[in-house]
């Protein structure tokens, strides 16, 4: 297990120098610097003079041709620094974690709220399979899983932030948060936060609890469920104890690959809400081609990608006893 | 039969299941009882309805399955009426169920403990603990080493004659009236298999518990069973006492399958097959399509055919016949053995082949140990003759073969081929090599492409080793396959799935013979098939031996099959021939242990030895 570990991390060391590498290589060459973008977006009458513009390149590092760039930018990680955002004149680090919190509020609230939903239905579904109340669940988490979340984010601001009034149209939170009381601002971050929730989940819903019923059919099947069935057991215990168990080994592969994406967040549903996370800052560093920040934040997801396949790999052989790293 | 309340008793059952292709009758009016401590043996082939009886009685039938009429009375409760909350007390408590697959049968992500314990706690209302303590008990009765150990394993860490085992123990645990055995010991080995019977057999008669012993195996019943069913098509054609069906069967498909089986002590060279004993013909009832039965009579001309056809043993050369202590002289070999001539070339020579695969550990994959599939094999194999490979699950048989054909990469060793190494050969040499070297696999379902017609399964080695010139004439090569192993030419447009598994493998047959080689490795070709299907199979092989002058190597683990087939035996053990010689010889006169081992495991079904088995029952029964 020590082992496979240590050469685990090896290689994703190695995986991560390429990514990191790959992904330089490619926004370098993306048409346009911080400097030019700053001054497409600029006053024309406020034009920087050739000296400045060479200055300010050789002072962000830009005169030197990309490869380089890429070790100074590697070697600086290797220090535990991730430079400072050229747009924004403020460290990573720091604009980073500003962001991360309403991030995560979204999509662990989300990812709860998926499983806690996903698993009881798909057991339901299996057990009432093809009966006429699970094919209309069924079809209906379908039409669901196939409408776009941001048309969905659209119609469900129309009718509860515009026509209802009920609920905030964005952000995170009300212009008089400060004056709140402490469950008075945890209320208002609530209300905020509800549709972007459910933008989020039910997609996900949909996905997972079919997964988990495609999973307990094939399950249903196996020789060992028969043995269940000629102990005596219940239908019920059969379903859940010998069944779902089973179950949980796919299961964790997802969970692994899903590490990622509650930390990268959603840009289209971050933008709409215009939620203050992830998604935003990865979208505005990109438009002002911000490399450090683009950098960092890609640095951050690819260890996450890489962490979640490593920890789905040893969640594997907690649930799977036929699966060890020897 | 004695006149005490039977155990279970069932009257007309009828299971029919409903699918979108009509009404399929696969339990069709079948009665019989078991009385206490009795064994009912069950026999009939793939389909015949034997497991759908079984399921029936345990309520555990597939949703499209219905019991149409009948009754199950277990104890004088009607099984078919009974509500399924008291179905489900009886299931696991009164009656238990063992399988087929032990390695499937468990699950795998619970220790095998906790699942026999389960059903303790379920049944007998005990604490953990004292069906963990219950658990070991049983462990022990069944014969499971180290118990308190094994009781924490997974079902993987465990053989499957151990798995087998587990489940024994998961039915006994409540002391069931009655087992159903569903093919318990077919996936295992034949010395795992007695042991098996021995444990059944002991708990029976220690217990007095009945058992429906389920099977296609003839023989397995001949060692187990006090009375016989045998089903055929959903019907049940004959039953009664076990001697009395061995000694004087009545219906002509007893006779067949009885005819069929290849008995290590046979003097056929080809297998009476069911259709010697009867024909069926296709007849419209007013409950639907049916069959009737004709008998025919094995006439003496046909004996004599199955006894005479084709050649004997041909065996080694003198002096290698001398030299693996079996010499050419008069009485030592069977009569109609013949040998190859003195200065003959043998068409394969295996030299010391080895495969070793590697055993890796630490952060770099070091390579701590080695798997020895195979260590250090060596025989010839001449023109025209079958060298049989037996041994059990394991001992390196399937990967000898696959190395002499290259499908696995040998470690060690030489392989040559009428004297050219096979190792040495490259890219296009090794593809024209293949050519002259086939193989038939074992499983008839997955060794077809399911999306080619079998035109194209069947004219693709053509194409690829250009044997043909046009489309045409493949077609008519193929055509001509299928005739040879008496499939029809309208068969070329279909796909896989519409044929049964003996078909199947009639195709994988013609599959090998389309690039016209000289030497075919049948890697347990025929251990999927039925009985009946298997000899007809059997037969094909040494018709087309005959006439294109074919040399085999034979694997399989059936003793009895490779000692029909073969001329020559190599009975392997842990990836060493353990002994070689003419198969008569091996059999009439073991010289290893190993090899006396294999012979006593296999089930026999003479009279005598049923008799053996009844007076030794008859004087513990006395004794208690």
């Amino acid at each position: 297990m020590i082992h496979y570990f240590i050469r685990r991390l090896f290689v994703g060391a190695i995986t991560l120098v390429l990514i990191t590498f790959l992904v330089y290589a490619l926004i370098r060459m993306m048409p346009g610097t911080p400097l030019t973008i700053v001054q497409a977006v600029g006053d024309p009458s406020m034009q920087m003079s050739e000296a400045d513009q060479k200055r300010l390149e050789k002072a962000y590092g830009l005169d030197k041709p990309w490869p380089l760039g890429y070790l100074d930018w590697a070697s600086k990680v290797a220090r535990f620094d991730l430079g400072n955002s050229l747009s924004r004149k403020e460290p990573v680090v720091r604009l980073i974690g500003r962001r991360i919190g309403p991030t995560l509020l979204l999509t662990v609230s989300s990812l709860v709220l998926t499983y806690v939903l996903s698993i009881p239905l798909g057991l339901w579904s299996t057990a009432r399979s093809n009966t006429i109340a699970e094919r209309t669940v069924s079809m209906l988490l379908y039409m669901l899983y196939s409408l776009p979340s941001f048309v969905a984010a659209l119609y469900l601001q129309i009718l509860f932030a515009v026509k209802l009034e009920w609920l905030p149209l964005r952000g995170m939170k009300s212009i008089d948060y400060a004056d709140l009381s402490a469950m008075g601002q945890a209320w208002d971050i609530f209300l905020h936060a509800l549709l972007p929730v459910i933008c989020f989940t039910y997609g996900s819903l949909a996905y997972y609890s079919r997964f988990i019923k495609s999973n307990m059919q094939e399950v249903i099947r196996q020789d060992y469920i028969r043995t269940a069935k000629a102990k005596g057991l219940t239908e019920r215990s059969i379903l859940v104890k010998h069944a779902f168990r089973n179950t949980l080994i796919p299961l964790v592969t997802l969970v692994g690959l899903t590490l990622p994406s509650l930390l990268s967040g959603a840009i289209i549903l971050e933008m709409i809400f215009s939620w203050p996370g992830m998604g935003t800052l990865f979208f505005e560093a990109l438009n002002e081609r911000d490399y450090p920040t683009i950098m960092g934040l890609t640095l951050m997801f690819s260890v996450l990608t890489l962490a979640g396949q490593l920890l789905a790999d040893m969640l594997y052989s907690v649930v799977d006893p036929r699966v060890t790293y020897s | 039969m004695s006149t005490a309340p039977p155990v279970i008793d069932i009257q007309n059952l009828r299971t029919y299941f409903h699918t979108e292709e009509g009404t399929v009758r696969a339990v069709n009016d079948v009665s019989f009882r078991v009385e206490r401590g009795h064994t009912l043996g069950i026999v009939g082939e793939s389909g015949s309805g034997k497991s759908v009886t079984s399921l029936s009685i345990m309520q555990l039938l597939a949703t499209s399955a219905e019991i149409e009429s009948g009754s199950i009375s277990f104890l004088g409760k009607d099984l078919v009426r009974l509500p399924e909350p008291e179905m489900r007390d009886i299931r696991g408590k009164d009656i238990s169920m063992i399988f087929q697959e032990p390695m499937t049968s468990l699950n795998p992500v619970f220790t095998v403990g906790d699942q026999v314990a389960e059903a303790i706690v379920l049944h007998q209302k005990t604490s953990k603990d004292e069906a963990r303590k219950k658990t070991v008990d049983l462990f022990r009765e069944v014969g499971i080493p180290e118990p308190e150990l094994r009781v924490d394993y997974y079902p993987h860490q465990m053989s499957g004659g151990q798995k087998q085992r587990v489940m024994i123990a998961m039915a006994l645990s409540c002391n069931p009236q009655l087992l159903i055995a569903d093919e318990p010991t077919t996936a295992l080995d034949v010395t795992i298999q007695s042991q098996i019977l021995d444990i059944l057999r002991r708990l029976r008669d220690t217990r007095g518990m009945s058992i429906l012993f389920i099977t296609h195996d003839l023989g397995v019943i001949a060692e187990i069973a006090d009375d016989v069913l045998v089903m055929y098509r959903g019907k049940m054609v004959e039953y009664g006492d076990v001697l009395q069906i061995f000694e004087n069967p009545q219906h002509p498909y007893t006779k067949g399958l009885l005819a069929c089986r290849p008995r290590l002590d046979t003097k056929y060279r080809l297998l009476p097959t069911v259709s010697d004993f009867m024909e069926s013909e296709p007849i419209e009832t007013p409950d639907g399509p049916d069959v009737k039965i004709i008998e025919k009579k094995l006439d003496d001309v046909r004996l004599q055919q199955l006894m005479t056809h084709g050649r004997g043993r041909l065996l080694h050369p003198r002096d290698e016949l001398a030299a693996m202590g079996h010499p050419w002289e008069e009485g030592h070999h069977s009569p109609d053995s013949t040998m190859v001539p003195d200065d003959a070339k043998p068409l394969l020579e295996v030299k010391d082949l080895e495969v070793h695969f590697p055993v890796r550990k630490g952060v770099f994959s070091r390579v701590v140990d080695h798997v020895k599939a195979v260590d250090g094999v060596s025989f010839n194999v001449y023109r025209g003759q079958t060298l049989g490979l037996v041994g059990e699950s394991g001992c390196g048989k399937t990967t000898t073969g696959r190395a002499i054909l290259r499908l696995v990469n040998a470690t060690g060793g030489h392989v040559l081929y009428e004297g050219r190494d096979v190792f040495a050969l490259r890219g296009g040499e090794m593809r024209a090599m293949r050519r002259n070297m086939q193989i038939i696999f074992q499983d008839p379902y997955g060794s077809l492409n399911p999306r080619m017609t079998i035109e194209s399964t069947l004219t693709e080695p053509m194409v690829i080793h250009n044997l043909a010139k046009s489309k045409a004439e493949r077609r008519d090569k193929a055509a001509a396959l299928l005739e040879e192993v008496d499939l029809k030419p309208e068969h070329l447009r279909r796909y896989p799935h519409e044929f049964s598994g003996g078909q199947r493998q009639r195709i994988s047959i013609a599959r090998a013979l389309a690039v016209e080689p000289d030497f075919i490795i049948c890697d347990e070709s025929v251990s999927a098939l039925d009985v009946s299907v298997q000899a007809q199979v059997l037969n094909l092989l040494k018709k087309l031996q005959e006439d294109r002058g074919l040399t085999y190597i034979f694997i399989s683990h059936d003793l009895s099959v490779v000692k029909f087939m073969a001329d020559m035996m190599a009975v392997m053990n842990a990836g060493k021939i353990v002994e070689f010689g003419p198969s008569d010889n091996i059999y009439a006169v073991p010289k290893e242990d190993y090899t006396r081992k294999l012979i006593n495991a296999t089930p026999r079904d003479s009279l005598e030895h049923i008799r053996a088995l009844q007076e030794q029952r008859a004087k513990l029964r006395s004794g208690t």
